[in-house]
């Protein structure tokens, strides 16, 4: 009997899919397209603790094998979220985890500590709440918050310890390709109680229109996703699932089974998957079944039988 | 997937591609278009420009590499589809002008083809194009190739406009709006990703705060676009 199932820091995922913060809203849009209880866990837009109107001019830039974004974490804030679309993400029969960002360390621990609050509120109640916290310390996007926290280990160490100070919930750091170390930064995260990493985020990259001879991007730089990073995010997603004994969530550019499965030898205990879900508005529903039956052709009974085989 | 019935190019570089199936769509919506395997990655957001029974229409312009992709297509070969997305023109009643500009007139035609009435103004840089379905369509077609169709629409004769074309065209159109009684609709475009209102890749700055064009859009009453955001697309 095959089983897709797997287990993050306490929380259970039917399968290793998880559709990645930012390309599937809060999942209502693409509900329209297939279920998301096929699904292993759903990554919420990125929230910060108050709404967030986001980047001005043009935001999304096609390149090579990839695309560039410079959304800046458009999102109605923690409190709105917590009234308008937890009870919308949490009636699917699937992990709901919430994004998190900054502009500083008290934006984090505030959002993160009301969100914490109103999931025990709601455990009392009997009602699910978010079932984990990623916290994001690697946006490109912004120009304060984000990624300025995800580049060196010690300022993101402040940011993880506090953070971790005022939540029980299963907490995983995303982190950022741009960091000066990334396996020193998920080391730091292991050592400061984190229960996950998952990586990698977008690259700070950028284009030009040389026909007006400045950047497309308001903001200048842009982040890149896509196929076109997807070896970098393996190599590294190879080094740190050796360097930390917390599980390692792979992401950057999976747009196959086959990427799903490169990931999981990799040493990934699950996978998300972001532009991807803007080729095939199906993506998560194909990559599920396409997975269970690689899984069954290849006889592979569980996905531990290939996981961090390199 | 559905495949391709014809693409004709209708002058150089802009194409008509039919489609097989049976598909919805009203005015000023559109699909989400993707051809080929690799890259481009992203599908392309195309207003519907015609659907019958059996079939459904795009006009398009070879810009980049999908639109391309497009052009190349042959009968019998395959496209990704997805759609109807957006939420088009309003139902209106009374008298309607159409004023489009280049590849602007696209999600005119069906507006045309449903309010038979509407007087359809067409603006084009240097060549004309699909002229014709228009004639076929609406009982007054006027076209003019070179300088501004907006010079000839006279905003107080009509209870609502329907416009889409380039951003000074329709600024200038709004100009002239202005004052008058007249109800102005315009359509938007935007670089988009997912084309379901997820991804906030098109979000647009509006009067009434952030839309996304692809989910609130791209028809907007005119009184809420912001030309200055529009014009930096």
């Amino acid at each position: 009997m095959i089983s897709m199932a797997c287990n993050i820091a306490g929380v259970p995922f039917k399968n290793p899919i998880i559709m990645a913060s930012g390309t599937f809203g809060f999942g209502r849009e693409y509900a329209e397209f297939y279920s998301p209880e096929l699904l292993g866990g759903i990554v919420g837009k990125g929230l910060t603790l108050h709404p967030k109107a986001g980047n001005t001019g043009s935001r999304i830039h096609e390149t090579a094998s990839g695309m560039l974004n410079s959304v800046g974490l458009e999102n109605p804030g923690v409190a709105a979220f917590l009234k308008d679309e937890l009870d919308d993400m949490t009636r699917w029969n699937t992990a709901v985890i919430a994004n998190v960002g900054g502009s500083n360390l008290e934006e984090y621990v505030q959002a993160v500590a009301m969100i914490t609050e109103n999931a025990q509120k709601r455990r009392t109640m009997n009602r699910r709440g978010v079932d984990m916290l990623e916290l994001n310390i690697s946006c490109p996007n912004v120009k304060q918050g984000g990624m300025q926290f995800g580049i060196q280990t010690e300022v993101a160490r402040d940011v993880v310890r506090q953070v971790r100070n005022v939540t029980a919930l299963p907490l995983v750091v995303k982190l950022s390709p741009n960091a000066e170390n990334i396996t020193q930064m998920a080391v730091m995260c292991e050592e400061e109680g984190a229960d996950g990493v998952s990586l990698i985020n977008t690259f700070s990259a950028m284009k030009i229109d040389i026909r007006r001879r400045r950047s497309v991007f308001a903001n200048t730089y842009a982040g890149l996703s896509g196929p076109a990073i997807k070896p970098i995010a393996l190599r590294m997603v190879h080094q740190v699932a050796q360097a930390v004994s917390i599980p390692v969530i792979g992401m950057g550019g999976i747009s196959s089974v086959e990427d799903i499965i490169e990931f999981t030898m990799a040493g990934a205990a699950a996978i998300q998957v972001g532009t991807y879900n803007f080729v095939h508005l199906q993506a998560g529903a194909e990559l599920v079944y396409g997975l269970e039956q690689w899984m069954q052709r290849e006889k592979v009974q569980s996905l531990d039988e290939i996981r961090g085989i390199l | 997937m559905a495949n391709v019935i014809s693409n004709v190019a209708l002058v150089p570089g802009i194409y008509v591609m039919k489609i097989e199936g049976t598909f919805k769509g009203e005015m000023g919506q559109f699909y989400m278009l993707r051809s080929g395997t690799g890259y481009p990655l992203l599908p392309r957001p195309i207003s519907i420009y015609d659907i019958g029974d059996e079939d459904i229409s795009f006009l398009y312009r070879v810009v980049g590499e999908g639109t391309s992709l497009f052009s190349q297509l042959q009968p019998g070969q395959e496209i990704q589809l997805d759609g109807p997305f957006g939420n088009g023109f309003p139902q209106v009643e009374g008298s309607l002008a159409l004023v489009g500009g280049g590849m602007g007139t696209a999600p005119l035609l069906l507006a045309a083809k449903h309010y038979p009435h509407a007087h359809v103004y067409l603006g084009f840089a240097q060549q004309s194009f699909g002229v014709d379905a228009f004639e076929a369509a609406a009982a007054s077609v006027q076209v003019r190739v070179g300088g501004s169709i907006v010079e000839k629409v006279d905003p107080a004769r009509y209870v609502n406009m329907f416009s889409c074309g380039p951003t000074p065209m329709l600024q200038a159109l709004a100009e002239k709006t202005e004052g008058s009684s007249s109800r102005l609709y315009i359509s938007t475009e935007r670089h988009m990703a997912c084309g379901i209102g997820a991804c906030l890749g098109c979000t647009m700055h509006t009067r009434g705060g952030n839309k996304r064009v692809c989910k609130e859009g791209p028809v907007f009453p005119v009184e809420e676009v912001d030309f200055d955001d529009l014009h930096g697309v």
